[in-house]
């Protein structure tokens, strides 16, 4: 482990000396995980959400997140030669759908692939993980620098 | 070179480079998580080398002349921006680094850790896509060429280049951490770092007879070996380290005795085991010895095993073909990879007989094994046995289509030709 103070781009964690780097995980589900919110299965469904959610809080690594609603509440728009085309649906024609993300700070890909083996989708469905870019504004690099927190992602 | 107050000075350097590339790049690559930016900077440092210790002598500590040149040439580089903002504030790790003052008793001794384990686990990381992994070891670890990766791997120069980028790439930006893993994951993620080093060497193994090329392939097994001497040396109470090195010292023992002084292939059982590295043999037993009392078997210890009882005939001693067998029925149920199938239905042959064997052979699935040559030369020589000559003749015609190396192509023929003498 790198035992010296690193200033990272997506801010550093001064009491453990530590490299931090962002992650958002994204949990794509399954049909049967988005019925599943509102079937027979509902109780186990949300509190295994819920489980995790705190898990991540309790963990001190969760930064944000927030869970989407239904694939059909979707709305994709493409803007073309000035004209808008707004079409009702999610833009990727998949099994799996994103069903929620999280965005979480920890030292590195494998803590990152823990978190993500740990969450819900991950036995029926797909969790990517994926590093999150540095902030681009330089106050609020400064802002994360001090206190890792992500104004822009909520 | 030439001239200069210290004409050895660029033996000096190239015995730098075999013995610390390695090293130097895994220390500044641990710290910055960017292989890339490590490799030029190292690249830099040596030819500073090559200008300045032919006129100023070689440095009592050559390993930190080097590190410190290419220390200093990552932090000008982060300065300049000539590296991706991402990985700017990474490099300040390396440059904030206090540097050790203190010369090292002793000046063969380099005053830094060896983090070349650390680097081979971020080599063979999961998330590294597998065809990468063993050229990435090959490039980070030793220092080969793409040009001379790519050979080994049939891809061309420019291919095998992009792959490397692309995988430097990955570990730097996702974040694939420079660490030994803790002892619950290490047995896990030690497999994919010893695959990608038996990978290694299989590429030079197979190595066609022939041009120059070929030569660079035959190269790449000695290369391999190296990695396992590494794996070995800094996981001594991991068995299978020490298992896939037996492995390897096995089969390269075997070298002078696989083709005969005008090129004709030879197998195993009819080499003059006299023509075997008996230092190398000796070797690979006291490794497969010290992995064996550790009493944790695994792929690779079996498989050294199998080459262990080859290796029984030097000293007059005659393979025992059920212990053969035996091993590769241990080894079929850890690994059944296509290999370790076909290679215990070879036992199977000489230890119960063909009919066994080619009931084991009938037992693998026909898609896998549709274009693998030994697949087709062992089938072959089972029907021979068997007297089903008709068989046993579109069986090798499969194999010799399959060949590879021209030599054991002519083999095969020989073998086809001579089936009308064959006797079950």
């Amino acid at each position: 482990m790198v035992s010296t103070t690193i200033a990272v781009p997506n801010g550093i964690d001064s009491h453990n000396m530590e490299w931090m780097m962002l992650y958002v995980i994204s949990a794509y589900e399954t049909p049967e995980d988005f019925e599943a919110r509102s079937n027979e299965s509902k109780h186990s469904y949300w509190g295994a959400w819920k489980a995790y959610a705190e898990a991540l809080t309790e963990a001190g690594v969760k930064v944000g997140g927030r869970g989407l609603m239904a694939p059909s509440t979707a709305t994709t728009v493409r803007l073309r030669e000035g004209e808008r085309f707004v079409q009702d649906g999610p833009y990727a024609d998949t099994k799996e759908q994103l069903g929620g993300f999280c965005l979480i700070e920890v030292p590195d890909l494998d803590a990152a692939l823990d978190w993500a083996a740990r969450c819900p989708a991950a036995a029926t469905g797909v969790v990517e993980v994926r590093p999150a870019l540095p902030s681009c504004d330089p106050a609020a690099m400064e802002r994360n620098a001090a206190e890792p927190s992500l104004a822009a992602a909520h | 070179m030439s001239g200069g107050r210290h004409p050895d000075a660029r033996r000096a350097a190239e015995i730098a480079a075999r013995d610390s590339y390695g090293r130097l790049v895994a220390y500044l690559s641990s710290r910055s998580r960017d292989v890339a930016a490590a490799e030029d900077a190292l690249g830099e440092a040596f030819r500073a080398a090559l200008e300045a210790w032919p006129e100023s002598g070689v440095p009592a500590n050559p390993e930190a002349w080097l590190l410190a040149v290419a220390r200093r040439r990552m932090i000008d580089d982060s300065r300049h921006e000539r590296v991706k903002e991402s990985a700017r504030a990474s490099l300040e790790v390396v440059a904030r680094e206090r540097q050790s003052q203190s010369e090292p008793a002793d000046a063969d001794e380099a005053a830094f850790p060896d983090d070349r384990l650390k680097l081979l686990f971020a080599c063979a990381h999961p998330a590294i896509d597998p065809g990468s992994r063993t050229p990435l070891m090959l490039q980070a670890v030793l220092g080969l060429d793409a040009a001379r990766i790519g050979s080994a791997f049939l891809v061309s120069p420019a291919a095998m280049g992009q792959r490397l980028v692309r995988a430097k790439a990955k570990i730097r930006d996702a974040g694939i951490p420079f660490d030994v893993p803790g002892p619950a994951a290490l047995s896990a993620r030690l497999g994919p770092v010893l695959d990608a080093v038996y990978a290694a060497y299989g590429a030079g193994w197979e190595a066609p007879a022939g041009a120059g090329a070929d030569a660079r392939r035959r190269g790449l097994a000695t290369e391999a070996i190296w990695l396992a001497q590494i794996l070995a040396e800094l996981l001594p109470d991991e068995p299978e380290a020490r298992g896939l090195l037996a492995l390897l010292l096995h089969c390269e023992a075997r070298r002078e005795a696989r083709y005969s002084a005008d090129g004709v292939f030879i197998p195993l059982d009819e080499q003059d085991v006299s023509l075997w590295s008996r230092p190398m043999v000796a070797r690979a037993e006291r490794e497969l010895a010290a992995a064996a009392a550790m009493r944790s078997i695994g792929r690779y210890q079996l498989e050294a095993a199998i080459q262990s009882a080859h290796a029984t005939r030097i000293h007059g001693g005659r393979t025992d073909w059920e212990a053969v067998a035996i091993l590769y029925e241990q080894l079929v149920r850890i690994a059944p990879a296509l290999g370790a199938l076909v290679g215990r239905a070879a036992a199977i042959a000489r230890a119960a007989g063909p009919d066994a064997a080619l009931h084991a052979l009938d037992e693998i699935r026909p898609a896998a094994a549709r274009a693998y040559q030994p697949y087709w030369a062992v089938r072959a020589h089972v029907l021979a046995l068997l007297d089903d000559r008709e068989a046993a003749r579109d069986a090798y015609g499969r194999a010799i289509g399959l060949a590879e190396d021209p030599r054991v192509r002519d083999f095969l023929i020989r073998r086809r030709d001579h089936l009308e003498g064959v006797r079950p």
